[in-house]
């Protein structure tokens, strides 16, 4: 590649990348108007090759919750869904889109289509309560897909094995009841060959998803995984199974490996390699960036970009000759990666340390998700039994800034960052 | 082999306050027995699990419900916004009051799911997750089920080293149907004639079931069911209450005594896991695929089980209905997100069928009752003086 179109491409993934988020924002809001009904899944198995293939148009209901918090309007909604009854202690993101319902779907990027449809997972035990709200205030059909997950650190069940193979085919049998209810919904005849193109666009999405994350390996990191690794982890969930999702990745691949070959980094003059383990804290999302940044930290890593993007960084391959099956393994393979990614990290982390050159791991437990936070703590001990990296383990949230103290926060990190620099400068001894 | 102290031929008070004992003891004293015997112990977390499969593997299954003490290891393998049934069942495990050969919880909510693996880092013996379905729904969950709860008997065969047997589970289930009807029975006096027996006391008959021998727990049921229903107790001017919200960690004894005083509580959702099956588990066939029917087709209904069949609000309107009560109470552990969500959907229904609620929140090691006391007995003045 010449240096002329390396210029080019430099930046693209993340402009590129908004254009298209918004894109797929405008076209979800005037689904109704163009009598196309809505689909509300979730990211951690949002099942997406299925509803693509029936014409559905996908809601998310988790990003448009965050983007409340980004775009500093969540306590509106909070405030709605409290009013209503629902107690500050439960998910931040169930309340926002409860009280964006309430006000008929108004959002601060458009207006967020009623569901005709919800689809989700076991996932998160939230998705099953927050689907419940959905059948009450709209009746609609709602699907639970069961994927059982690892039963333990030490489970083992792969391709092949006894275990395995009744789980797939426990999902396989979901499915196909799922795309019969589809079936029913939409008057469509399941096109198969549909289905294979949407999963061929995963597949390819899948590749340069696991090529991305791998190419942080370099020094300087390539990108930072906090805060574009979050644009890029948008069009992986609301592009999933589209040809613009493949291309997307595809460029995003050619503009990370031109980065890497010339170690271009970041924005941030690279000082310390960061691992984040939890959810992004949205209520300041920029300043939390920024409260790294100007130590020269840079997150190369995330486990958000794990489980958010419902196990894609497995670069798992579907097999178009038998698509369904296929599909339920493919399924049962990155569901319960995502799961992993949240209560077994441990090992994965302690894996990533060396090949990444990690310097320190964040923790960010939240209020709102206990999913992702329970088990952070003692993961975290996990850890520093296993290596001597340092570690900051600080609490907020994704949603309520009225859990998010700034101050408190820069001191953890200045303290942090203090440690590090205290290490290296003995290191260096 | 039997774990209790001689409680045969005494009086119904004296067998209550020993159950009341136990229940309440961290230290988990049967347990202690039963393991001093040679014994192999399985903790399961709430809220089910088919304990069948233990028994029939000859453990002593035990339902870890956590205690009313205080945090002090676990607190730090956990964040903040916990509910406390968490902390205080690792901590029963980390200060080894309560020792186990195995350890299983079930995916009932975020905060649970968890708990298996921290679990797994931190204790010596297996510990693992059973997924119990969440999609109640399916036509094949049924099968799913049956091959999962084999799954999980190859691993208890494997710390116990002995196999099961068809019969062996057969056995099994006909020990726990005959629980389960004394059970039913016991909440049949609670229905029919609640001033023969308080929720508190009801309460402590049943816990004690989750941590003995469930023959020897029949044994204690069937020698104190008569004697409550030959109680001289006289029937009182208090209101008929539902209580919700008891389906995980549990209320403390006196908050339960506090709301005796003042109402009957004719049903409840405490410890429904013991309860969850409502009818016999047929002993023909087989065992497993019985089991796992009943879970899904045979049951109650908790705010950690989806199914598009129970929709939790319309279950409880039913058991309020089924029990003639007036009102209900509407409880959640403090920081419980299922039980949290679920309020709103019962305080809406209950608003729509215009049947009197009283919402609270608790938490198992509070231990001040008196503002819940002042509000409760204003709630319940309202209605008498209605």
């Amino acid at each position: 590649m010449s240096e002329h179109n390396g210029h080019e491409i430099v930046g693209r993934g993340a402009k590129e990348g908004g254009r298209l988020f918004r894109e797929w924002f405008e076209q979800l809001s005037h689904a109704p108007e163009r009598g196309e009904q809505v689909a509300y899944v979730f990211v951690m198995g949002s099942i997406t090759e299925i509803l693509r293939a029936f014409d559905f148009q996908v809601s998310f209901p988790e990003i448009n919750a965050l983007q409340t918090a980004v775009r500093r309007t969540a306590h509106e909604y909070l405030n709605v869904a409290e009013d209503y009854g629902y107690s500050p202690d439960i998910c931040g993101y169930v309340k926002a889109d409860f009280g964006m319902q309430l006000r008929n779907g108004e959002h601060p990027m458009g207006r967020i289509p009623k569901p005709n449809l919800a689809v989700y997972t076991n996932a998160c035990n939230t998705y099953l309560k927050w689907a419940e709200i959905w059948e009450r205030m709209y009746n609609i059909p709602s699907f639970a897909i069961d994927v059982p997950g690892a039963r333990s650190a030490d489970y083992y069940a792969r391709e092949g094995r006894g275990d395995f193979d009744r789980d797939r085919k426990y999902v396989e049998a979901q499915l196909r009841e799922l795309i019969a209810l589809c079936e029913e919904m939409t008057g469509k005849k399941f096109d198969v060959d549909k289905l294979r193109e949407t999963m061929a666009y995963t597949n390819a999405m899948g590749t340069g998803y696991q090529r991305l994350l791998d190419l942080n390996k370099s020094q300087p990191a390539v990108f930072n995984a906090v805060n574009e690794g979050t644009i890029y982890l948008g069009v992986a969930n609301g592009l999933r199974g589209s040809r613009a999702g493949a291309q997307y990745f595809r460029e995003l691949v050619q503009e990370m490996e031109y980065k890497a070959a010339h170690h271009i980094g970041t924005v941030v003059d690279e000082k310390y390699r960061l691992l984040f383990v939890g959810v992004p804290c949205y209520p300041i999302f920029r300043r939390f960036y920024e409260l790294f940044a100007e130590w020269g930290g840079v997150f190369l890593g995330s486990t958000y970009l794990w489980f958010a993007a419902g196990g894609l960084e497995l670069g798992h391959q579907y097999d178009l000759n038998k698509p369904i099956e296929s599909l339920a393994e493919g399924v049962l393979l990155m569901v319960r990666n995502a799961m992993d990614a949240m209560f077994f990290q441990d090992r994965i982390l302690v894996d990533m340390l060396q090949p990444y050159h990690v310097d320190g791991i964040v923790y960010h437990p939240i209020k709102s998700c206990r999913t992702v936070s329970s088990g952070l703590a003692d993961n975290r001990r996990a850890v520093m039994q296993q290596s001597d990296v340092m570690s900051l383990y600080i609490e907020s949230d994704h949603m309520d800034k009225r859990v998010v103290s700034e101050a408190q926060m820069k001191n953890r990190i200045d303290a942090f960052f203090e440690g590090l620099a205290t290490r290296k400068l003995r290191a260096a001894a | 082999m039997n774990v209790l102290d001689n409680w045969r031929d005494k009086p119904l008070d004296e067998i209550f306050y020993m159950c009341r004992e136990l229940v309440e003891d961290p230290d988990f004293p049967t347990v202690k027995r039963w393991r001093a015997a040679g014994g192999k112990v399985l903790g399961h977390f709430q809220v089910y699990f088919p304990e069948e499969l233990a028994h029939a593997a000859g453990m002593l299954p035990v339902k870890v419900r956590g205690a009313p003490l205080d945090v002090r290891q676990a607190d730090s393998h956990f964040g903040s916004y916990l509910c406390s049934i968490l902390k205080s069942s690792l901590e029963l495990a980390l200060t080894k009051r309560l020792e186990l050969d195995m350890f299983v919880s079930t995916p009932i909510c975020d905060a649970s799911r968890n708990l298996a693996a921290i679990w797994g880092r931190n204790m010596p013996y297996p510990s693992q997750i059973i997924y119990l379905p969440q999609n109640a729904n399916s036509r094949h969950s049924v099968q799913y089920l049956s091959e999962e709860y084999a799954r999980v008997l190859r691993d208890i065969e494997a710390v116990t080293g002995r196999e099961v047997s068809a019969d062996d589970l057969r056995r099994s289930i006909a020990v726990f149907n005959e629980n389960r009807a004394l059970l039913r029975e016991l909440y049949q006096i609670k229905r029919e004639t609640p001033w023969l027996l308080s929720v508190d006391e009801a309460y402590v008959l049943v816990a004690l079931g989750g941590m003995i021998p469930r023959e020897e727990h029949n044994e204690l049921l069937d020698y104190v069911i008569p004697l409550i229903r030959e109680r001289g107790a006289r029937k009182q001017d208090k209101i008929r209450v539902v209580f919700e919200g008891g389906f995980c960690e549990q209320p403390p004894l006196d908050l339960l005594r506090v709301i005796a005083r003042s109402c009957y509580v004719v049903d409840d959702d405490l410890l429904i896991g013991l309860r969850w099956i409502l009818d016999d588990v047929p002993t023909a066939g087989d065992p497993l695929w019985n089991l796992a029917d009943a879970y899904l087709n045979q049951s109650s209904y908790s705010p950690v089980q989806h199914d598009l069949r129970k929709p939790k609000e319309k279950m409880l309107l039913q058991r309020i209905h089924d029990a003639h009560a007036e009102a209900a109470i509407i409880s959640a552990a403090k920081m419980c997100e299922p039980g949290l969500d679920e309020q709103v959907a019962y305080s809406k229904a209950l608003d729509h069928e215009n049947i009197p609620y009283f919402v609270s929140e608790f938490e198992e090691k509070m231990t001040s009752f008196d503002s819940l006391q002042i509000q409760l007995e204003t709630f319940v003045e309202n209605l008498l003086f209605e």
